[in-house]
């Protein structure tokens, strides 16, 4: 059973400026054995399409769960959110958005190819098109190569690749990334962060990214959302004006240390560092 | 330079072959078994032997003795060599149609398998499927289905085979079922805890992407069963074919593992009961051997890391 709309009354059609993700009072609390946890106190964020907007927070903090509210994969207890304009859960029928996990979380029946084109299956995307679309994703990814390839010949990184180039693959507008390189060696987690940078580039999605890396956010994020644990609630959202096709070497700079240090006083100032 | 020119010079070990080294210790147990074994009936068969000659009055040495035990028609205990004689003969001495041959009525015990196998399983699938698809029957059908198991089979086939008797079923059918009553349950177990294996983040995925309950079934549910289910089904089809011997046994069948089985202890036949036993045996290894050759088949289709 799906939990009933958010707000009825806020018309899920209603434009709302060019806004890939409005956010207004939002707030979460899990029943647990042990009680309630407030997992979200009063959230208002907005994400203007073509961001990349970065959650930053210690665990716990409710990052995940905010992205999961995006998502339609959790319901609000109060509050309204929008995503293009419309309810999460219009917003998932209507495939605006696509999701990457922590884990690549591949289906290991599936050679690479078919990982690909398993959402165009399930959304009746014809064989055609479908062959089209996995072959220009897997080329976007890097992974020319690999089609025939089972998900445990690959790598950690590539199968990550392989996940990021599903969830584009249905062209979502809105491409939602959950800690997707938290898993993997810092070495392969830069050559990555450059990719996504540069894909974000070309494609001009919006991407909400969450992550516990402070490099990671600065480097990749045009807005940074700080957030403080327990409840999880928005402390601090720092703007960053780095061009587009900025490169690595940025993280040298004055201004990429003045925003990572902005970031971590956010940080400080909501307990996250406190035994 | 090569490793050897650098590495010390040590003493020349025996290198045995490869496959000498990998069946060694199977041929020692198996070597150590048919000693026992011939010791054991020595032993037991002694008796009988002593009983023999003194009927007869006459002189025996030991060597007779021991001689005589080990060619014993009706001994407590063959020695490996008579059942594999006797084996032998009931298997190629006689045309695979006669009543003597054991090919026949291994047949005749192999189709009751297969049959109820597929029956067992078929039914194994289905329940699975409507336990975790359908909550209420979890809590209502899952334990009649653990109750079902605990009846003793020796009890429920003489009811079965009447039951059904007496609506005109008889033959093949009847072992069939009983044979399915038994292999269900494992199919049963196994495939619900496959087609809720998937973990939290693949469902989440399927939910990201809208799909509907039937495409989360066939992309999703039954291709992460599968391993489970060939786990279940080489379990299964041992215990299928267990059912269909135990269900020759209450109905006076007249050919069958079961039927042999039955005459062998009727008559004092103690060869026969092994050279039946051996026959049920190699069934079982071989319908083991089928259900892992279609499995490694299947994994080389589904990509399973070899």
């Amino acid at each position: 059973m799906r939990a009933p709309d958010v707000n009825p009354s806020f018309p899920p059609t209603a434009p709302v400026g060019k806004l890939a993700v409005h956010a207004k009072n939002i707030s979460l609390t899990f029943e647990t054995s042990d009680g309630e946890v407030q997992a979200l106190s009063g959230v208002n964020l907005d994400v203007a399409e073509g961001d990349f907007v970065s959650f930053i927070g210690p665990s716990g903090c409710g990052k995940t769960t905010l992205l999961r509210v995006i998502a339609d994969l959790e319901q609000p207890t109060s509050g309204t959110i929008l995503i293009n304009g419309v309810s999460p859960e219009t917003a998932r029928l209507q495939r605006h958005y696509g999701y990457v996990f922590q884990a690549p979380a591949l289906y290991p029946w599936r050679t690479i190819e078919r990982n690909i084109a398993l959402p165009l299956e399930i959304m009746g995307i014809g064989a055609v098109e479908r062959a089209k679309r996995v072959k220009d994703y897997i080329a976007l990814v890097n992974l020319s190569g690999f089609e025939r390839k089972y998900p445990w010949q690959l790598s950690g990184g590539m199968q990550q690749r392989a996940s990021i180039a599903r969830a584009l693959s249905f062209e979502p507008a809105l491409l939602l990334m959950d800690e997707p390189f938290g898993a993997l060696d810092e070495i392969v987690r830069d050559h990555l962060n450059e990719q996504l940078l540069r894909l974000w580039n070309q494609t001009r999605k919006t991407v909400v990214f969450v992550t516990h890396s402070i490099p990671e956010a600065v480097f990749l994020s045009s807005k940074i959302v700080v957030m403080s644990p327990r409840p999880g609630r928005i402390i601090d959202v720092i703007h960053s004006d780095f061009p587009r096709d900025r490169t690595l070497e940025i993280r040298e700079t004055p201004e990429f240390l003045k925003i990572a240090q902005r970031v971590r006083s956010g940080l400080r100032s909501g307990h996250s560092y406190d035994e | 330079m090569s490793i050897s020119a650098i590495s010390p010079a040590r003493p020349a070990a025996i290198r045995w072959h490869p496959a000498v080294v990998r069946s060694a210790p199977v041929i020692v147990i198996v070597a150590a078994i048919i000693v026992i074994w011939y010791v054991a009936a020595i032993l037991m068969n002694r008796n009988i032997v002593r009983d023999a000659f003194e009927r007869d009055g006459t002189s025996y040495t030991t060597g007779e003795l021991i001689a005589g035990t080990l060619k014993a028609e009706r001994p407590l205990l063959p020695a490996p060599h008579q059942i594999v004689a006797t084996f032998a003969d009931d298997v190629f001495g006689w045309p695979v149609t006669s009543p003597r041959s054991l090919v026949y009525h291994s047949w005749v015990t192999l189709s009751a398998t297969f049959l109820g196998f597929l029956l067992g399983a078929s039914f194994g699938i289905v329940l699975a499927v409507l336990i975790v698809h359908i909550r209420s029957l979890q809590k209502s059908l899952l334990p009649w289905i653990i109750c079902s198991q605990m009846v003793p089979i020796l009890a429920v086939a003489p009811i079965v085979i009447v039951v059904l008797g007496s609506i005109g079923l008889r033959g093949l059918l009847p072992k069939a079922i009983i044979s399915a009553y038994l292999c269900f349950f494992p199919v049963t177990i196994g495939v619900v805890k496959g087609l809720n294996s998937p973990d939290p983040i693949q469902r989440d995925l399927m939910h990201t992407w809208s799909a509907t309950p039937s495409q989360i079934f066939w992309k999703l549910r039954w291709p992460s069963s599968v391993p489970f289910l060939f786990t279940s089904l080489k379990v299964s089809i041992t215990i299928s074919l267990i059912g269909a011997i135990v269900a020759e046994l209450p109905t006076g069948a007249q050919a069958g593992i079961g039927a042999r089985l039955l005459a062998g202890s009727y008559y004092g036949q103690t060869v026969q009961i092994w050279a039946a036993l051996v026959a049920g045996s190699i069934l079982a290894v071989g319908l083991i051997g089928l259900v892992s050759l279609v499995e490694k088949w299947v994994g080389q289709t589904m990509g399973v890391r070899p």
